[in-house]
């Protein structure tokens, strides 16, 4: 190991008041690794606030149809139905990931990570057929408000899934280049809580455009 | 195709002397300034020492001279402005009225996101892990980006003078004018970009500082031990965490809009173009809260240190800021009362905006009474505060007026309006910035500012501040209305005539601000801080050397009490002893890196392609910035360590400057 994690060397990181409650009240400073999951959880909630803010376009827009396709005339809920049990089959094998990783099982973890990354490859290709879809039947994101912020809300989820796909390869990379090494670790555990928030996002998603736009 | 989509000579303004001449003379300072920086062999060490540094302490400088230079940008915008409205009585002025309203629109632009924003990031990034006692931020390779994401926006906006041109559509982009059909050139999509990409910065800023300041403080630093200026920055970062995100997904929509057609605010096919209104103020409003949080937490920290005495009510002062913090999420709607939300809703948003001023109105009474029987001593970050407590109680008063919606019906998209966000902006922020600048000056680079020059500043910016904006209030009252580029009416022309006198005190205070700065580096060693507390202060950034060193503190101090290094230095004004050297152990700290300044290179390629529509420059600079991400996750050495006798060297030179100050403390009565 070329690095070692700071945390375990430094007095600055340590000291007797971190073995006590680091990073609370008069403990001193955390640990590496609660910094870098703390800070990355911040970020995580700064993209909900980003989110909320294109659900609360939608809810605005919803009913701006211009004369155009409802929501009702235009989600197919089989494919949503197939999407989403891709996305959450693939936060399940992330979860197996973040096992063999802490198991030091590489074998698993590149098994896990291909998984994790076909079933959101899947959610995206699935996506992209259904926006396909609906463009061409004239019901693009040009055609009407609702359909601007229908296109813009997912999408932007969807965009999240890409990037989180992009990660994903790059974090297998570093694990085959560099094993398990603590600075690489506490990515993955960055990559993990991304890929789960995914999620999260996805559910507000699914319920709030597809189930409730279903039955207006 | 055309390979470089939009651009073509025509973009280039040969027609208009005023952009011409100005962007010609900008570009004749840059580049003699790079041609001295590299023929002086000065670039090598900016580059290991400054562009690829992480120091927080160094970023904070930066950020700070990026302000510095922005200001002055935005203060010749102001300058136009003034000009044209004391000249354009029945008359066209000098300004066509295409010109003026993007000057008027790059002067806010620039003021609040290249100025203001980037002075308080700065004092933020040099100050809060000083007084918090530790070494470096959460990220300090993050930091490094968000400040050279921030330095992409201000250049794209100063690329608009010369090569197309800026917005015109005010500094807050209201659609259906910012949208395509309206405002077909590049002038928007400069705006967009450039306030997009420093917003990415910003938001990076927040959530490294609210990850510092939760998680990494001192042994002993508890909540309520930590300095007042640490508390609002908390509060500030916070509201950047929760509000940016909002501005980047609203400037998306319009981005959208302009781009690929969307319909999110335009004119048809069901746009609301009131939501963009809504949304642009939810992050509007925290926004002024986080300029001006911090400021009160300077004057927090100037008023206790110059007055020799503890803050006043320092419980209630955090009260107070968190109260604010969270209150300012629910005032929005007050910068459109006239929209036509109702009279209940207005009301509601009326009572919320008056409550706010209750906590400012606890930190003003607390900041008296910290001066009430203190041996109050009139320096400059001093006078700065005193000149902030008359005129930002005078802004927050006409604050509350403009909160009654009814009045605010008479009175809103006027000049009243205009003077009164700069009497809390300029007599709030601005005035708790340069208090600040001067206060934590010497602990930067190890000498005091000129007290002369600074004086003579403050006098000519407040009494030109009043002699701009009073007449401004006078003339909103008779109805004028804001942004005008020329008018007829006789009874404004005299105020606009004193209001246009006012710039001149104005630019004598700019004057008289570079030339302090330029003084005190030539006399730097008549003004040395030899001590590390050229103030007599009271929090543990006055514990270490000015400037200090690259790991601020060779041990983690142990706090015990709020004002940390006052007892300590007490204790050893008593005992007539320092406190036994520790034992000094290597440190780690972060290397350098050029992932910052090599993103903001990407970033503003990027930026460019998409203003410019030149599509293939884009895609290389998104893989560029991946092949960058990716370069930066495969290092395998991001520390460096520093041996311990170093440690001990620089710490043992902090030490005996100090026994020297004590033996000197000692014979005083």
């Amino acid at each position: 190991m070329t690095t070692t994690d700071i945390s375990a060397t430094d007095p600055y990181w340590t000291g007797h008041h971190a073995q006590a409650a680091a990073g609370h009240g008069a403990g001193g400073p955390a640990s590496k690794r609660i910094i870098v999951g703390y800070g990355f959880w911040i970020f995580l909630l700064s993209d909900i606030v980003m989110f909320s803010a294109f659900f609360a376009a939608y809810a605005v827009l919803r009913d701006a149809t211009a004369g155009g396709p409802r929501g009702a005339e235009l989600f197919n809920l089989r494919n949503v139905a197939i999407e989403t049990a891709c996305l959450l089959a693939s936060s399940f094998t992330c979860g197996l990931a973040s096992l063999s990783v802490q198991a030091r099982r590489s074998g698993w973890f590149y098994a896990a990570m291909t998984l994790t990354f076909g079933l959101g490859a899947t959610f995206i290709l699935l996506e992209a057929r259904e926006f396909a879809d609906l463009v061409a039947r004239g019901a693009g994101p040009t055609r009407s408000a609702f359909l601007s912020a229908f296109f813009t809300l997912v999408g932007c989820h969807g965009l999240h899934v890409t990037c989180g796909l992009l990660w994903l390869l790059t974090m297998m990379a570093q694990i085959f280049a560099k094993g398990f090494r603590a600075d690489i670790l506490r990515r993955f555990l960055c990559f993990s809580l991304f890929w789960h928030a995914l999620d999260i996002i996805w559910v507000a998603l699914f319920t709030v455009v597809y189930l409730m736009g279903v039955h207006a | 195709m055309n390979l470089l989509g939009k651009l073509s000579w025509d973009a280039i303004p040969f027609d208009q002397p005023i952009p011409m001449t100005a962007s010609a003379v900008v570009a004749l300072i840059i580049i003699g300034v790079l041609a001295w920086i590299v023929i002086a062999g000065h670039l090598p060490y900016l580059w290991r020492e400054w562009i690829t540094s992480v120091d927080h302490k160094r970023i904070g400088v930066m950020y700070t001279l990026l302000a510095c230079v922005m200001l002055v940008r935005g203060f010749a915008d102001a300058l136009m402005m003034r000009s044209q409205q004391a000249l354009a009585f029945h008359s066209a002025g000098y300004l066509p009225p295409e010109h003026y309203n993007q000057v008027f629109s790059a002067h806010g632009t620039i003021m609040i996101f290249f100025g203001a924003m980037p002075f308080v990031i700065g004092l933020m990034n040099f100050v809060v892990p000083l007084q918090l006692g530790v070494r470096d931020i959460a990220f300090p390779t993050l930091n490094s980006v968000s400040f050279w994401l921030t330095a992409t926006g201000a250049l794209l906006v100063n690329i608009s003078l010369v090569i197309g041109e800026f917005a015109r559509t005010g500094w807050l982009p209201y659609p259906p004018l910012s949208e395509l059909q309206y405002t077909p050139g590049v002038g928007v999509d400069y705006y967009l970009w450039a306030v997009q990409i420093a917003g990415v910065g910003t938001l990076l800023t927040g959530i490294n500082f609210v990850t510092t300041i939760l998680k990494i403080r001192a042994p002993g630093m508890t909540y309520l031990r930590m300095p007042m200026f640490c508390w609002t920055a908390l509060a500030a970062n916070l509201l950047i965490v929760a509000a940016f995100p909002v501005l980047t997904a609203t400037l998306a929509m319009l981005t959208l809009d302009r781009y690929l057609g969307f319909h999110f605010f335009t004119n048809e096919a069901g746009g609301n173009m009131a939501m963009f209104v809504n949304l642009i103020w939810a992050w509007g409003h925290p926004e002024v809260y986080i300029l001006v949080l911090p400021a009160f937490g300077i004057f927090s920290e100037v008023f206790s240190t110059f007055s020799g005495k503890p803050l006043f009510g320092y419980r209630s002062m955090v009260i107070a800021t968190m109260f604010i913090c969270l209150v300012s999420f629910m005032v929005w709607l007050h910068h459109f009362f006239t929209m036509g939300a109702g009279a209940n809703v207005n009301a509601v948003f009326g009572i919320a905006t008056s409550i706010i001023a209750v906590g400012t109105g606890v930190k003003i009474y607390n900041w008296m009474f910290t001066m009430y029987g203190g041996r109050v001593r009139f320096a400059t970050p001093m006078l700065w505060s005193l000149g902030f407590m008359v005129t930002f109680t005078i802004g927050g008063m006409t604050g509350v007026l403009l909160a009654v919606p009814p009045a605010d019906f008479m009175l809103h998209n006027s000049l009243f309006l205009v003077a009164h966000f700069h009497n809390v902006i300029i007599g709030g922020v601005l005035f708790g910035l340069f208090a600040g600048f001067t206060y934590w000056f010497p602990k930067a680079f190890g000498f005091r500012l000129h007290e002369g020059w600074g004086r003579a500043t403050f006098w000519f910016t407040l009494t030109g501040f009043y002699l701009v904006f009073m007449p401004l209030y006078i003339v909103g009252l008779m109805g004028m209305t804001r942004r005008l580029q020329h008018y007829d009416v006789p009874e404004w022309y005299p105020w606009m005539l004193v209001a246009g006198f006012g710039m001149i005190l104005m630019i004598a205070g700019v004057a008289c601000q570079i030339t302090q700065l330029v003084v005190s580096i030539r006399e730097r060693e008549s003004l040395r801080d030899t001590t590390g507390d050229p103030w007599d202060g009271r929090s543990l950034e006055w514990a270490t050397a000015s400037p200090p060193p690259p790991f601020n503190f060779a041990v983690l101090p142990h706090v015990e009490d709020t004002e940390v290094y006052w007892s300590i230095k007490q204790r050893a004004i008593q005992q007539q002893r320092l406190r036994d050297e520790p034992a000094y152990a290597p440190l780690e700290m972060p290397r350098s890196s050029p992932t910052g300044v090599v993103c903001a290179f990407f970033a503003t390629m990027m930026g460019f392609a998409l203003i410019w529509h030149i599509w293939w420059l884009l895609a290389l600079g998104a893989v560029g910035a991946y092949a960058t991400f990716v370069v930066f996750a495969w290092r395998d050495v991001p520390d460096y360590v520093i041996p311990a006798d170093e440690v001990a060297r620089i710490d043992r030179e902090n030490r005996s400057a100090r026994a020297g100050w004590l033996a000197y403390a000692g014979r005083r009565p």
